[in-house]
Formats: structure tokens, C-alpha cells, sequence
């Protein structure tokens, strides 16, 4: 076959419509710039990873561990690395003395020259060193921590026993990402001052951590090799700089690429207008086709002639679209801004680039495909004979292959987006189903309008309608294409409401929604008095008891681990329990089999969390013994329980019967309900004045923590979701521009007639605003089904949307499509008739 | 040898659940450089019988043999393939392809065969129809005379065996299309192509040197007429 002369033909034929076959492919350039924008992106995040992971850990090697370690293994990790920085943390209530402020922090005991690398950024720059120099009680506090308590560098800040004057504003933490002092914002102090706050004391949750600078070019992870073993024993977490940038970079990758699911859907929807783009297109080719094949043209010639007209416009787009989203990224860094631990450098990205036109190329080809392979059949006889349809209805095999390139196509990206075959299925899965369901739903409404449209409605109304269905209408598409766009952000804002709902929820009617922690037991009576004074109730007073799992069926940690038959974990036996003893079950609890916690025959029968269990591959009659606080304890597995998590509860995987640890080293739990926040912080600075080692935590607190990680989280998926809204506008733009001829020889027609260039005006106006209107109706209802199901089926909380947002959805969508609508049609609307025939060609 | 045989075609619509058959077993045969019409009334099936010695559609049954190669054999891109070698066509209303200029339609034919020097050829052919001037216009810049002539121009710029022509001057006033016909038997003359037709135009059809008549799908008459041009 002859390449040069269809590129010749395709090059001729195109000069009459390039412009048209540009704004079909204008469709795709806001999709590929979503996808080239968030892979590039992703690429310079790695790389910033990649060259920041000193950074991420603040040092060479960190070693952490919550139960001290040996006196061996101490004199260890004291002599690892060329120098070394101390660091004890807990979290702890912490109050301003100036103004009043309480809350809970996350205290923070240093010692040494933290951070190795990286820059601790606080306001002033010197108080990093005289905190060094640990000569008085001084602290540096998160930012966040100050502007919440209302205090600043100058003021003091008491922890415990102590007060500690703030010497600094801490506005970031070397690997930490903004997001984190806004979940637990931190007090640092130096170490040496921390025993006199009298915080350490047993029960509270204490985390101790060693951070390492090492000669450079020491080979980090070899050198502590040979420790692994006794790090493992121990309890001892060993985080080297090669694991950290393992870790942040996979976590981030996964964010990119899903992302990038999100900015495909845009793409997917630029792609459905180009396909109804191209069908008016052939529509209009259909006598040119013909003319080629009388004249000896193949079918196959006449087919690529248009193919790569639409290939080498799909080529523009996609490349329009590389350099937009090459510059959008840009901003990508100020979008996810407080999620990212490093400050990313921004860069052109080759493979994100030359990724995205392939992609936008191979998709639109594909796309533009399904309507093109009918020109394969046109018939010849149409140059003799003008009405002849036969040929363009006929099914084509070569459709269903389309079909299911198509697919595959859709699933290959998702697989290469992800690398999980399950979810790209299930993304294509649910794609489909969307898209399914929307057009669906358009086709409903559109069938419901006009059915009940009442017929005595003015001439406008009913001329407007009418155009809803004019031959070669693109209303299906266009109510899918903005549907799809409302959907994404109805679902967005109804989701965030539902999970503010679930945590509401969780504390209301006389659900506890305060937690006081970390009580000894000798302060208990105090607490509960100073709790019932204020005329709150004690809603659950609960003893913790803290210890260790030393075997499991007298197995011991080191011969379960080369028994490869038993797959208990090692954590199993690392890890701290937090125990509590009661004969009964508590209402966030259901017995799942055996019995509750009991003693009989001098056995100890406990009862296991049913996850829990299943995780350590137990099963009942198993026998557990404990080490609390030296003391061995057997026990029998006796039943286990299900445990409902997501409520203000205190919850245990293990619980033992009562009448054995009541003697032992124990704190208390205590729940109450408070009415309103003045209370709650009248609570707690009672609390920190009379119980400064006691902490609390109110549901206040945590909606706010929810609310404004959920804010930050909406803001970066409405970023995405904009691109599809923009597409949607856009595949508007272009159809009302392909229509555009039609339209104004009927304008001309009904000007002719008499209408005056107002009316003509309201029957466009109108005409999109149905249109716009059936779109945000259809994305909505959508919306609401599908959040409905969620809050039915996953939250399970009763089903309240907020009406507000999806009237401002509805609104919005609504407005824009007149509006584009509008100024696309202008040229219809301002100009003489007279002026409109005679341009006509 | 004969470059156009007709055995026994007959053609059938199939519209509306009824069947209608528009040629009943027609037969004749056409000798190379001769100029032949088909004339009869309206309806009467002369454009499907062209469309079918063209190669355009399929017949129900019988067989069309073009330059003795049986078209119902081949496969609808196998005649596109026959048509570029041996056919030409001009049509009514002209079909030029609307976004080429007049030289880039007179190419096409020559490019569909990969031929070499095609704007030269077509650039001669142009300025032997008196468009010289004119190839980089687009059709809806030509009057529907000069269109007529480019479709002339592009009808023998694959110097065809055959030359179809249906109602070439239907869309055309008396004046032009004296004019065109003119051309058109002058070019037929110069290049010996086998020229066939369509017509109700008898005066027209008279410039012919054999006449078939058809009339509802039968030919009814099959006149040799006195040269006289
Ligand atoms: N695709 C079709 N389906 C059904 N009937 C058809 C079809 N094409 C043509 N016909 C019928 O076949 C008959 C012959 O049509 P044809 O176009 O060959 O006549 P014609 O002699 O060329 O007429 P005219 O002089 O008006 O061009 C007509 O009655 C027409 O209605
Ligand atoms: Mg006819």
C-alpha cells in the first residue's frame, strides 16, 4: 500500500476541518495534562525521596523500642555510630499557664545533636542551639501546638510538674510532613529535665529512640547486620536511610499512580467525546468515502486516510496536553503540600511526558476507531444514489475488536498504574458500571422530561426541548461526559460527610465521648471525684494492666520462628498487651464462641479478639503464658469475642477473668460525657493542676483532626476531579461548535419566520440549561445511591445528605453549560441572517 | 472480444418485507472503442444497470464480464481495483471531493496507482479541458460547468477502457452542456475509450453509434445508429 499518499489524501482532505478535528481533540488534552502533571510529579517525588532520605530520618540508622531492652543491649546500642541523639516521647497533656490552653501533645525528650541532616526549621534559628545546650528548661513547639493554645515563643508551657519556656516556634521536623503536627503536634524539651515533669511513670506509653550518624561511606545496614537477631529479641525497630526511602517512596508511588487513576478518567471521558465527535464527522465524510472507493479506492485506504487525520490530531492533543500538564505540575507541589515529607523539586520528566502522549495516542486512536471502521463499508453506489443506508448499519465484527481493545487498553493502564490485577479489573469494572449507569439515568430523565412536559408550556419551552433531540443530537454524551464530572464531586462532598457523620455518631446519645488515660490506680478516687464534681458522669472506669507474651503452648519466640508449620509472628511476642479483667462482656462487644473470661480448676480461662486470634492462628484450649511485670501467669484461651473498634471505647484484644490481676501494677481508663467544649477544657486544666500525669482526649478534638485531614484530602481529589469537570465543559464546547452549522440555518430559518433575536436566545439558553440541569441531576442521583449503599452497607449510619452542596453542584454545572453554551452559539445569536447565509459553505 | 459482456442480470431490492425486481434478465455486449447509450424513462433501472457494469453493486443473478473479468467473483476491494485499471465515471452532480482542489481530484486516480508524474499529467488534463488555470480552486469555487469538466479531466486521467457516464449534463443549462458533451466526445475520440451513457436526453443519445432501450427492467429495443457526429 502506497503510506505517502494517504498521508497526502489525510493531509488534503484535513484542510478544510483542521480546526473542527482540533477541538474534537481538545477533548483529551485536559486528560493527558491531569496524567502527565501527576506522573511527573511522581517521578520528582521519588527523586526528591531518593535524594532527601537523610533527610526523611534525620540520621544515619534510628533504633527505637517501647519496653526497655537488656542491660547488654543497652551498653550496645551506646556505642553504635560516630555519634548519637537520645530521644523518650509519650504523649501527655500540656497547657499553657498564660492562657489557660490545654491539649493533648506528643512530648518530645531530646538529647544530642538531632537531627543529623535536614534542616529543623524554628522561629528563631539560634533556639536550636541553645536547646542543644540544655542548660535550662527550655522548649521548642509545633507551630500548630501555639496557635491552638493561643501561646508563643516568650510564654511558658508546663508539662507535669515542670514548666518550660518556649524558646522556639518549630514550623517543621526533618522528615515529618506538615500533616503530622496537625494529628499529633509535639512539645520538645531536653531530656535531662524530663524525670522532674514526674510524666514517666509506669503505664504510660513511653517510646525511646537512638538516633546515629555514622562516618561517612559506612555501610550502614551491613555494619548492623550482625545485630538483627538481638534487634529482633529485643523488641528493637532498626530504620536504616535505604529502608526509609523504601518505605516513603513506595507509600507515595501508590498515592501517584492512584492518582493518576483519577486523571485517566478524564482522559476516558475527553475520549468518549472524541469518539461522538468523530461519528458527525464520517457522518459528513460519507460521500467523499464514496467518491474514493468509485474511483478505485480500497476500503481499507478510504479507513486510514481518516485514521490518520484523527491519529495525527490525537498526536497534537496529547502533545497540547504533555506541555499543560508539564506546567501544571509545578503546582502539584503547593496541592498536596502538607502530606509531602520533602520539598520536591520540580523538573521536566522524560517517561511521564513521552508515557502520556502514548497513552493520549493509543487512546484516541482507539476511540475514534469504533465510528471510523464503518467507512470501510461504505458503499460505492452512494455516488449514484444519495439516499443509501444499508451500508453504514450493518454490523462490523471488527467492532467487537475495538470493543475489546478498548478494554483491555483501559485495564492494561490501570495494571500498569498499579501493579494489581484485581484492581484494575475492578476499576474497569466500575468504570463501566458508571458509565453504564449514568447514560442510563441520562436516557431516563431525558425520556421522563419529555414525557411529562406539559404541551400547553410557551412555544420557547417546547422549541428548546425539541432541540434536545434534534438528529444528531450529542445529548447523551453530554449528560453522561458532565454527569461523570458532578458525580465525582457530589460523591466527594457527601463521603466527607459521612465519615465526620461516623465519628459523630460514634459519641452520641450517652456514648462516652471523653477519654481520660494513664491514671494510677492510687489517683483514681481523685480523678473520679474531681470528675463527678464538675456533674459529669464516670461512664466507664477501666483497669489496664500492662505485659508481655512469653510462649504460646509452651513454645517459645525463637522455636516458633524456625518451625516454619507454626506461623504465630514474631511481633506476637514484642509487642506490648494492654490487658483489662472482667466476667462480662461490655455493649461494643458480641461472644463469637467459648465462653467469656473465667477461672475454673485453678486454670485462667482469657478471652481473645476473634481477629486477633485468627491472626495468631489460635484457637480455643490454646495456652498463652504472661509475663506481667515478672511475674509468669498461664492462661487458657476460654473464648473469643467480636469487637466493634470505631467508638469512643476502651477495647481489648485480651481480657482476663477478675479475682487475678487486681494486685498487680495497673492504671486506669476512665469515660465520661461532656456536654460541650467549655467543659471539656475546664476538665482538663483541672486535670493537669491537680493530675498532671494524666491525659485526656475529647471527641472534639479527634472531629477536628478527622475534619481537617479530610480537607486537605478533599482539596487534593478535587483538583483531580476538576480535570473531568473541565473535559466535560469542554466535549460541550466542541459538540456545540459541530452543531453550530445546523443551528444556524435553524436560527436563520426561525428568524425568517418571525422570532425575534430575544427568543432565539432564551431557546438556547434554555436548551443547555436542561441540559446541564439533567447532567448535575443524573451525576447526583448517581452520587446519592452510591453514598446511600455506603453509609447502609459500610459506615452503617443512617443516611442524612447535606442538600446544600449538591444544590451549589447542580447550580454551578448548570450555570457553566449555559454560559459555554452560550458563547460558543454567539455567533448564531448576534449575527444578521442575511450575513449567516451568505458565510454559509 | 468484447469489453463489456451482460449475461442474464437480473436485480432485485429487497424493501419493506417486499421484493422488487428492477432489471429482468438483461443481456448484450459491448465492443471495445465504440459509443454506446442506455435510454428509457424514469425508473426504469438504467442507473442500477450502471452501477452494476461498473462494478459498483451486485447483482442478484447473471454475470458482468469487464474487459472478460467476471465482476460477481471478486470481492467489493478486487473491484475497486478493476475500476481504477479499466473504469472512468462521470456523475450528475459531478462529486468531486469537496475539500481537494480541481488538480488534486484529477490526481486521485493516477495516485490510487502509484503512478509517477501525476501532477504533471493532471496539470495537461486540466488545460485540456480549459481549466489550466484554475487547479488550485475547490470545487464550490467552480460553476457547475467547470466542476463537470474537472470530473471530466479526472474521468480519463487513468486513460480507462470504460467510461460511465450517468446524465452528465442533468445539473447543467442547454449552453454548458454542449460544451461538456463536446469535450467529452472529443476526449473519447482521442483516447478510443468505450463510452457507455445514461440518458433520457434522445437527442443526446443519438450522438451514439448503438442506442439500448430499457423500459421496466427489460430491454426493449437495441438500435445501431448511423454515425453522424
Ligand atoms: N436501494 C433500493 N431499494 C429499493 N428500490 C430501489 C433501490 N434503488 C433503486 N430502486 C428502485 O429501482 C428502480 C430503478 O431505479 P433507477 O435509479 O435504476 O432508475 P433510473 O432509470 O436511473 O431512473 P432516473 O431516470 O429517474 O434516474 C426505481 O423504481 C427505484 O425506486
Ligand atoms: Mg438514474
Amino acid at each position: 500500500m502506497n503510506f505517502s499518499w494517504l498521508f497526502r489524501m489525510a493531509w488534503r482532505d484535513s484542510r478544510r476541518s483542521r480546526q473542527r478535528l482540533l477541538l474534537f481533540m481538545s477533548a483529551i488534552v485536559l486528560g493527558i495534562a491531569a496524567l502527565v502533571a501527576i506522573n511527573s510529579f511522581g517521578d520528582n517525588l521519588t527523586r526528591s525521596i531518593d535524594e532527601q532520605a537523610r533527610e526523611l530520618l534525620g540520621a544515619d540508622l534510628t533504633l527505637s523500642w517501647s519496653r526497655p531492652p537488656s542491660a547488654k543491649t543497652q551498653q550496645l546500642v551506646k556505642t553504635l555510630g560516630r555519634d548519637r541523639a537520645y530521644e523518650v516521647s509519650f504523649a501527655s497533656l500540656v497547657s499553657i499557664p498564660k492562657t489557660g490552653g490545654v491539649r493533648l501533645a506528643q512530648v518530645k525528650g531530646l538529647e544530642g545533636n538531632f537531627p543529623y541532616y535536614g534542616t529543623w526549621e524554628v522561629e528563631p534559628a539560634s533556639a536550636v542551639q541553645t536547646f542543644r545546650q540544655a542548660q535550662s528548661r527550655i522548649a521548642l513547639v509545633d507551630d500548630g501546638l501555639l496557635v491552638q493554645l493561643g501561646a508563643q515563643p516568650g510564654d511558658s508551657v508546663r508539662l507535669g510538674n515542670l514548666s518550660f519556656l518556649i524558646a522556639g516556634r518549630v514550623t517543621k521536623t526533618p522528615g515529618q510532613a506538615a500533616i503530622a503536627a496537625t494529628v499529633a503536634p509535639t512539645v520538645f524539651v531536653p531530656n535531662q529535665f524530663l524525670a522532674g515533669t514526674g510524666l514517666l511513670q509506669r503505664g504510660s506509653r513511653i517510646a525511646y529512640k537512638y538516633y546515629y550518624q555514622f562516618t561517612p561511606g559506612t555501610d550502614v545496614g551491613a555494619s548492623i547486620k550482625k545485630y538483627e537477631s538481638v534487634f529482633d529479641k529485643e523488641g528493637i525497630n532498626a530504620d536504616t536511610v535505604a529502608d526509609r526511602k523504601r518505605q516513603t517512596g513506595r507509600s507515595f508511588a501508590d498515592l501517584t499512580k492512584y492518582m493518576s487513576l483519577v486523571a485517566f478518567v478524564a482522559l476516558l471521558l475527553g475520549c468518549v467525546g472524541v469518539a461522538s465527535a468523530v461519528q458527525l464527522y464520517v457522518k459528513e465524510k460519507i460521500t467523499s468515502v464514496a467518491i474514493l472507493r468509485t474511483l478505485g479506492a480500497s476500503g481499507r485506504q478510504a479507513l486510514l486516510i481518516y485514521l490518520v487525520q484523527t491519529a495525527l490530531m490525537g498526536l497534537i492533543g496529547a502533545t497540547v496536553g504533555a506541555i499543560i500538564g508539564s506546567a501544571i505540575q509545578l503546582v502539584l507541589p503547593q496541592v498536596f503540600g502538607r502530606f509531602l515529607p520533602v520539598s520536591v523539586d520540580t523538573t521536566l520528566s522524560g517517561p511521564a511526558i513521552l508515557g502520556g502522549i502514548g497513552t493520549g495516542l493509543l487512546i484516541s486512536i482507539l476511540f475514534a476507531l469504533m465510528p471510523l471502521l464503518a467507512i470501510r463499508n461504505v458503499s460505492p453506489l452512494r455516488t449514484l444514489r444519495t439516499s443509501y443506508e444499508d451500508d453504514l448499519s450493518g454490523r462490523d465484527p471488527l467492532r467487537w475488536l475495538v470493543y475489546l481493545l478498548v478494554v483491555g487498553f483501559i485495564v492494561g493502564f490501570a495494571y500498569w498504574q498499579t501493579n494489581n490485577l484485581m484492581l484494575a479489573l475492578g476499576f474497569t469494572g466500575g468504570l463501566t458500571v458508571a458509565f453504564g449507569i449514568l447514560t442510563l439515568l441520562g436516557l431516563g430523565l431525558i425520556w421522563l422530561v419529555r414525557s411529562f412536559f406539559p404541551a400547553s408550556w410557551s412555544y420557547v419551552w417546547r422549541q428548546s426541548l425539541a432541540n434536545l433531540y434534534r438528529p444528531n443530537n450529542q445529548t447523551l454524551i453530554l449528560v453522561t461526559a458532565i454527569g461523570l464530572g458532578a458525580f465525582l464531586i457530589a460523591t466527594l462532598y457527601l463521603t466527607q460527610g459521612l465519615l465526620l457523620g461516623r465519628v459523630e455518631l460514634s459519641a452520641s446519645g450517652n456514648q462516652p465521648n471523653m477519654v481520660l488515660f494513664d491514671i494510677q490506680k492510687e489517683q483514681i478516687g481523685g480523678v473520679r471525684s474531681l470528675v463527678q464534681q464538675q456533674r459529669l458522669p464516670v461512664l466507664q472506669d477501666v483497669p489496664v494492666v500492662t505485659m508481655r507474651l512469653t510462649d504460646i503452648n509452651g513454645k517459645h519466640p525463637d522455636v516458633t520462628k524456625k518451625d516454619t508449620t507454626q506461623k504465630t509472628p514474631s511481633w506476637a511476642f514484642t509487642r506490648e498487651y494492654r490487658v483489662t479483667y472482667r466476667d462480662t462482656l461490655i455493649s461494643s462487644e458480641k461472644l463469637a464462641a467459648g465462653k467469656m473470661p473465667y477461672q475454673a480448676n485453678g486454670n485462667i480461662y482469657v478471652s481473645i479478639e476473634k481477629d486477633f486470634l485468627d491472626r495468631l492462628h489460635l484457637k480455643l484450649g490454646d495456652t498463652l503464658n504472661f509475663n506481667v511485670q515478672g511475674m509468669l501467669i498461664p492462661t487458657i484461651v476460654g473464648g473469643t469475642r467480636e469487637v466493634e473498634w470505631n467508638r469512643v471505647q476502651t477495647n481489648f484484644v485480651v481480657v482476663f477473668p477478675a479475682g487475678v490481676l487486681e494486685q498487680a501494677p495497673q492504671f486506669h481508663v476512665l469515660m465520661t460525657r461532656v456536654p460541650d467544649n467549655k467543659t471539656s477544657a475546664v476538665l482538663q486544666r483541672d486535670l493537669v493542676n491537680r493530675f498532671p500525669n494524666v491525659s485526656a482526649i475529647d471527641l472534639g478534638l479527634i472531629l477536628k483532626t478527622v475534619d481537617e485531614i479530610l480537607g486537605q484530602v478533599s482539596f487534593v481529589i478535587q483538583f483531580m476531579a476538576l480535570f473531568s469537570i473541565l473535559t466535560g465543559l469542554l466535549v460541550l464546547g466542541s459538540s456545540v461548535v459541530i452543531s453550530k452549522y445546523q443551528r444556524m440555518r435553524e436560527s436563520v430559518l426561525l428568524r425568517t419566520l418571525g422570532a425575534s433575536r430575544s427568543q432565539i436566545l432564551r431557546i438556547t439558553a434554555l436548551e443547555y440549561g436542561l441540559l446541564g440541569f439533567l447532567a448535575a441531576l443524573s451525576g447526583i442521583l448517581l452520587s446519592v445511591v452510591g453514598t446511600w449503599a455506603l453509609a447502609q452497607f459500610v459506615f452503617d449510619v443512617p443516611y442524612r445528605p447535606d442538600i446544600v452542596p449538591l444544590l451549589v453542584v447542580t447550580v454551578v454545572v448548570t450555570g457553566l453549560t449555559i454560559l459555554i453554551g452560550l458563547f460558543n452559539s454567539r455567533d448564531v445569536l448576534v449575527r444578521s441572517p442575511l450575513e449567516i447565509l451568505r458565510s454559509e459553505v | 472480444m468484447s469489453i463489456l459482456r451482460v449475461e442474464n442480470l437480473t436485480k432485485t431490492y429487497q424493501s419493506g418485507g417486499r421484493e422488487l425486481t428492477v432489471l429482468h434478465g438483461v443481456n448484450f455486449s459491448l465492443e471495445p472503442g465504440d459509443t454506446f447509450s442506455i435510454v428509457g424513462p424514469s425508473g426504469s433501472g438504467k442507473t442500477t444497470l450502471l452501477g452494476l457494469c461498473a462494478g459498483l453493486d451486485h447483482a442478484s443473478s447473471g454475470s458482468v464480464y469487464l474487459n472478460d473479468i467476471q465482476l460477481d467473483k471478486l470481492s467489493e476491494d478486487e473491484r475497486a481495483a478493476v475500476r481504477n485499471q479499466y473504469v472512468g465515471f462521470i456523475f450528475q452532480n459531478f462529486q468531486l471531493l469537496p475539500t481537494l482542489t480541481a488538480l488534486e481530484n484529477v490526481m486521485i486516480p493516477l495516485e490510487l496507482r502509484g503512478e509517477k508524474g501525476a501532477q504533471k499529467t493532471a496539470q495537461s488534463l486540466l488545460e485540456r479541458v480549459g481549466l489550466g488555470s484554475r487547479g488550485h480552486h475547490y470545487p464550490t469555487q467552480l460553476s457547475g460547468g467547470e466542476q463537470q469538466r474537472v470530473s471530466l479531466a479526472r474521468a480519463f486521467a487513468n486513460r480507462p477502457k470504460l467510461l460511465f457516464a450517468d446524465e452528465p449534463t442533468g445539473n447543467l443549462d442547454t449552453d454548458t452542456s454542449a460544451t461538456v458533451i463536446d469535450l467529452l466526445f472529443e476526449l473519447n475520440r482521442e483516447a478510443g475509450t468505450t463510452l457507455v451513457l445514461v440518458t433520457h436526453d434522445l437527442d443526446l443519445a443519438a450522438k451514439t453509434q448503438r442506442v439500448i432501450r430499457i423500459k421496466g427492467g427489460t430491454v426493449v429495443s437495441d438500435t445501431q445508429v448511423a454515425t453522424s457526429i
